[in-house]
């Protein structure tokens, strides 16, 4: 069987999946099922088969198990989406056909030859500082939960960050690509790209305050360094930078501080200056409250889960329990809703992906493929550790997406970019000579 | 580059594994620590969709707690209506969506809600999830006698006390009255009303369950647990005499009776403890010291919280105590014996502990575990947990437990409990009168067992404690046991 067909077999599996999912949030909500949740599922797979004649027409060698993962990443997110909030979940599916479109225009633009990037290196690069810095221009960026990751134009809602990521992976598979071999002799002054772009990540914390996305975009430089080079010191450097840097605006910046200090001590047994209402209170009733509830959300869910549609994230009276569900907390609604079971099921497809990207990357010829396919893995695999693991407590919390599941048209858009990248790498290594 | 990229795929597959390890540890090993805390709403909220079990008392046997199905977003929540609303209050206690729960309601939120795990409940319950049925909790029927609970209440009036009643044979616990009390219906929706309840003592603390959380100075009663060391030490018997110049000097300090102006004289131990002799009690506490009576005092129950079936943070545990904090001394002088062997010195007990001292003593000396649940069944009638009597421990030899007993019943026969007599009944009691120094501010006591005669065990232990009075306890509080035992025995 050709990856294509594998990839048609996966399609149709993951429509199947769409399907169930919707309707069983149909069910739930409206106690019977109604002919929109089939056919919500019928057009979720009409889409999916497009990009996959898409892919069949422009990329036929590529790997067969990306689309049909990615197909139930966002089943997935639909399903809740829709689940929390039916005009959220509406929206979603729009980003969604967004996102399939840019994928196809992606795959028909480059289906030639996606080298050509390369020799816009630094365009993506400026491209990448500029869009990271875009949202603490004054008048321009908004400031959600502290934290100024996002811009509004007119009525759209953009989170640069998101791209910023894509363009910086481009930015270094190229620049990489070309200074390995000096870089690789690690003379002092080869130091000098690393503590360039350290300072522009701890620049990025003091603009926007958010630890996420410069421990995301930090880390990428790292691995793909590293991937470049295969000097360990380089990482153990970076690393002792990074903590360095943010132990020192740890102190200098509140924002910062608080995000630490709610990670390292959600619960108190005393009450705490709460800067909330200037009172004081718990800390689980003040700053670490999002957090907290999260994680009671997760526990709430159990092994089994309470099933799609039937857990509980508002109060009796219809207040919302859990702020951003839909967005930062994505996880913790679907750990709560599919359980220990569906949670890990999540995982094991950003596994599955992770794991199918890498072989892409070491099957690639050239160095600057090699380094991109790394690079966008990578990036995917640290975003979902990022930001799963801030509402597990396993790192401070972030504002970054979770990819493909969480609500936002950016996130959306950058990771069908994200695909469509690894999936030209993956055709041109397994196209026959 | 193909090593980089090996080892950076192990790291990227470790970096979303250890995601599902963590989320394994919050969903397995965390959940049930998670679904304890008192600041959980998804919890909270997610068990009023629960048919929550009832809750019933023993006799005559009534719905202290029962739901209301309400419709929100076609899903059925039920919510909590209290029908005798303060009457047991402090002990069912109340399940609200703002103010989390307390009382049984909290304690027993397992049984309630049915997510207790065995393996019956567990297949019903599933199976109602899966026909999309409200889970159906189980019912707990308590120990309380209500109409009993009902006279102690009223007798209480605006009165700050408590009244703890069981059946010293069984532990059963057959009233538990805090006054003031509140009505549990208003804590959800109106609250402000409840802190508005205003009664003779300052905080009025209509929350605060007295009858098992509060501590206070026992004054006399605590004699009783003197007398038991003193005749477990071997040192005294009940015939043991003593001079009582009417008071007693401890550390160089002059401590007296209750009366100073008329000395007893000769007195022995037995008379001592049915007039209630300070000097007498102050001297043989000398002569133990504090550990021995404290020793004795911890076979009683003292130092350890009652195993009742009420959240732990609703039952104190009594003992000596400084800065707020439950202490045991190390050596005999750091504690004054003297004082500390008529009820001073910092010692502080709860009203359940006294009661079941008096219950200990009017059974020949075996402790038991007080209980006020008596079973708890499942939606089909199947019944899940049954309490049987357990005996703590034998707390004094039985020989001891009957001299106390005797000195117990002599003192409501001629001496300061008289009020607590009952026709029929052969009651023993002591008094007690904790002072302040402040008039019109001393706490008084009456711990007492009731039984059919001499000979057989008792059938009821009470203990009654009222703040802010300017009475002894045998003129306040031996009315209100005397009332409430009849309820109960009649």
């Amino acid at each position: 069987m050709t990856a294509r067909n594998r990839e048609l077999g996966g399609v149709l599996v993951a429509g199947v999946i769409a399907g169930t999912a919707l309707a069983s949030v149909t069910i739930a909500r409206e106690s019977e099922i109604s002919a929109s949740a089939v056919s919500y599922g019928a057009v979720f797979l009409a889409l999916y088969l497009a990009a996959h004649i898409v892919v069949r027409r422009t990329a036929p060698y590529a790997d067969g198990a990306l689309l049909p993962l990615t197909a139930v990443l966002t089943a997935f997110g639909l399903a809740l989406n829709y689940r929390l909030d039916p005009d959220d979940g509406g929206r979603q599916a729009l980003w969604v056909l967004i996102g399939l479109g840019v994928f196809a225009a992606a795959l028909v633009a480059l289906r030639h030859d996606y080298r050509v990037l390369e020799s816009y290196r630094y365009l993506f690069g400026i491209a990448a500082v500029f869009l990271l810095l875009l949202p603490s221009v004054p008048g321009l960026g908004e400031r959600v939960n502290g934290v100024r990751l996002w811009i509004d134009i007119g009525p759209l809602r953009f989170q640069p960050g998101e791209l910023a990521k894509i363009c910086l992976i481009l930015f270094l598979a190229g620049y990489l690509r070309e200074k390995r071999e000096v870089l690789a002799q690690g003379r002092v002054k080869d130091f000098g790209p690393l503590l360039a772009i350290w300072g522009a990540a701890m620049l990025v914390i003091v603009q926007t305050n958010d630890l996420g996305s410069a421990l995301l975009n930090f880390g990428i430089f790292l691995a793909m360094l590293y991937v470049a080079t295969g000097k360990a010191l380089f990482v153990a450097a970076g690393l002792a930078l990074f903590v360095g840097g943010a132990a020192l605006l740890y102190n200098a910046i509140d924002r910062v501080h608080e995000r630490v200090t709610i990670w390292l001590e959600p619960w108190t047994d005393e009450r705490v200056f709460c800067a909330l209402n200037g009172k004081l209170e718990l800390r689980q009733n003040c700053a670490s409250y999002q957090l907290v509830k999260s994680l009671y959300s997760i526990g709430n869910g159990g092994f089994g889960g309470t099933g799609l549609g039937e857990g509980t994230f508002t109060s009796t009276d219809g207040t919302q329990l859990i702020p951003a569900l839909g967005t930062d907390f994505i996880y913790s609604a679907i750990a709560q809703e599919l359980g220990l079971i569906g949670a890990a099921a999540l995982l094991l497809c950003y596994m599955v992906f992770v794991a199918r990207g890498m072989r892409i990357a070491l099957r690639a010829q050239d160095g600057f493929s090699k380094l991109l396919a790394a690079g966008l893995t990578f990036g995917f695999a640290l975003q979902t550790f990022v930001i799963v693991g801030g509402v597990l407590r396993l790192v401070p919390l972030t504002g970054i997406t979770l990819p493909f599941v969480s609500y936002g048209g950016t996130s959306i858009v950058a990771n069908f970019l994200l695909l469509a990248g690894l999936l030209l790498v993956s055709n041109k290594a397994n196209s026959p000579p | 580059m193909n090593g980089q990229i090996v080892r950076l795929t192990y790291v990227s597959l470790a970096l979303v594994g250890v995601l599902v390890v963590m989320t394994t540890y919050w969903q397995t090993w965390a959940a049930a620590g998670l679904a304890d805390r008192q600041d959980n709403a998804i919890k909270r909220v997610a068990d009023f969709s629960v048919d929550r079990g009832l809750v019933f008392s023993w006799k005559p046997r009534k719905r202290l707690a029962r739901n209301t199905e309400r419709k929100v977003e076609r899903k059925s929540l039920f919510f909590r209506r209290y029908p005798y609303g303060s009457l047991a209050a402090h002990v069912v206690g109340y399940s609200t969506v703002e103010r989390s729960r307390t009382g049984l309601e909290r304690s027993l939120n397992d049984y309630l809600t049915a997510s207790n795990a065995s393996l019956s409940t567990l297949v019903d319950k599933a199976l109602d999830e899966f026909r999309g049925k409200p889970v159906e909790g189980n019912d707990v029927v308590t120990t309380l006698d209500l109409d009993a609970q009902e006279v102690a209440l009223a007798e209480l009036g605006a009165q700050c006390g408590a009244v703890v009643a069981l059946d010293p044979r069984t532990g059963k616990v057959r009233v538990m009255a805090s006054s003031p009390s509140f009505d549990p219906n208003l804590v959800e929706n109106n609250f402000a009303q409840i802190s508005r309840i205003e009664a003779d003592c300052q905080p009025a603390a209509p929350l605060l369950n007295r009858a098992s959380a509060g501590l206070y100075v026992p004054g006399s009663t605590f004699k009783v647990i003197t007398a038991a060391a003193a005749l477990e030490s071997r040192k005294f018997k009940p015939e043991s005499s003593f001079v009582d110049p009417g008071y007693c000097t401890v550390y160089g300090k002059r401590v007296n009776n209750f009366d100073t102006s008329s000395p007893f004289g000769t007195v022995d131990l037995e008379t001592a403890l049915t007039y209630s002799v300070n000097s007498v009690f102050c001297n043989i506490g000398k002569t133990l010291g504090a550990k021995r009576i404290l020793d004795t005092a911890k076979r009683f129950g003292f130092y350890e919280r009652p195993p009742l079936e009420t959240p732990t943070d609703e039952r104190a545990p009594s003992g000596l105590y400084q800065r707020r904090q439950l202490y045991y001394p190390k050596q005999d002088p750091d504690v004054d014996a003297g004082r500390m062997a008529f009820g001073q010195e910092r010692m502080l007990v709860t009203p359940l502990q006294m009661a079941m001292v008096a219950g200990a003593i009017g059974v020949g000396g075996e402790l038991m575990e007080p209980q006020a649940v008596d079973k708890i069944v499942g939606p089909g009638g199947l019944i899940l947990l049954r309490q049987r009597p357990a005996l703590i421990r034998q707390s004094v030899s039985k020989k001891t437990a009957d001299a106390v007993a005797t000195m117990m019943r002599l003192a409501v026969e001629r001496g300061t409990g008289t009020a607590a007599q009952l026709s029929g009944y052969s009651v023993g009691g002591k008094t007690g009168t904790g002072e302040t120094g402040v008039p019109g501010a001393n706490t008084t006591w009456f711990i007492a067992f009731a039984g059919r005669d001499e000979e057989r065990p008792a059938e009821l232990a009470i203990a009654v404690v009222l703040q802010n009075q300017s009475g002894t306890g045998g003129a306040t509080a031996a009315p209100i046991a005397r009332a409430v035992m009849q309820a109960i025995l009649s």
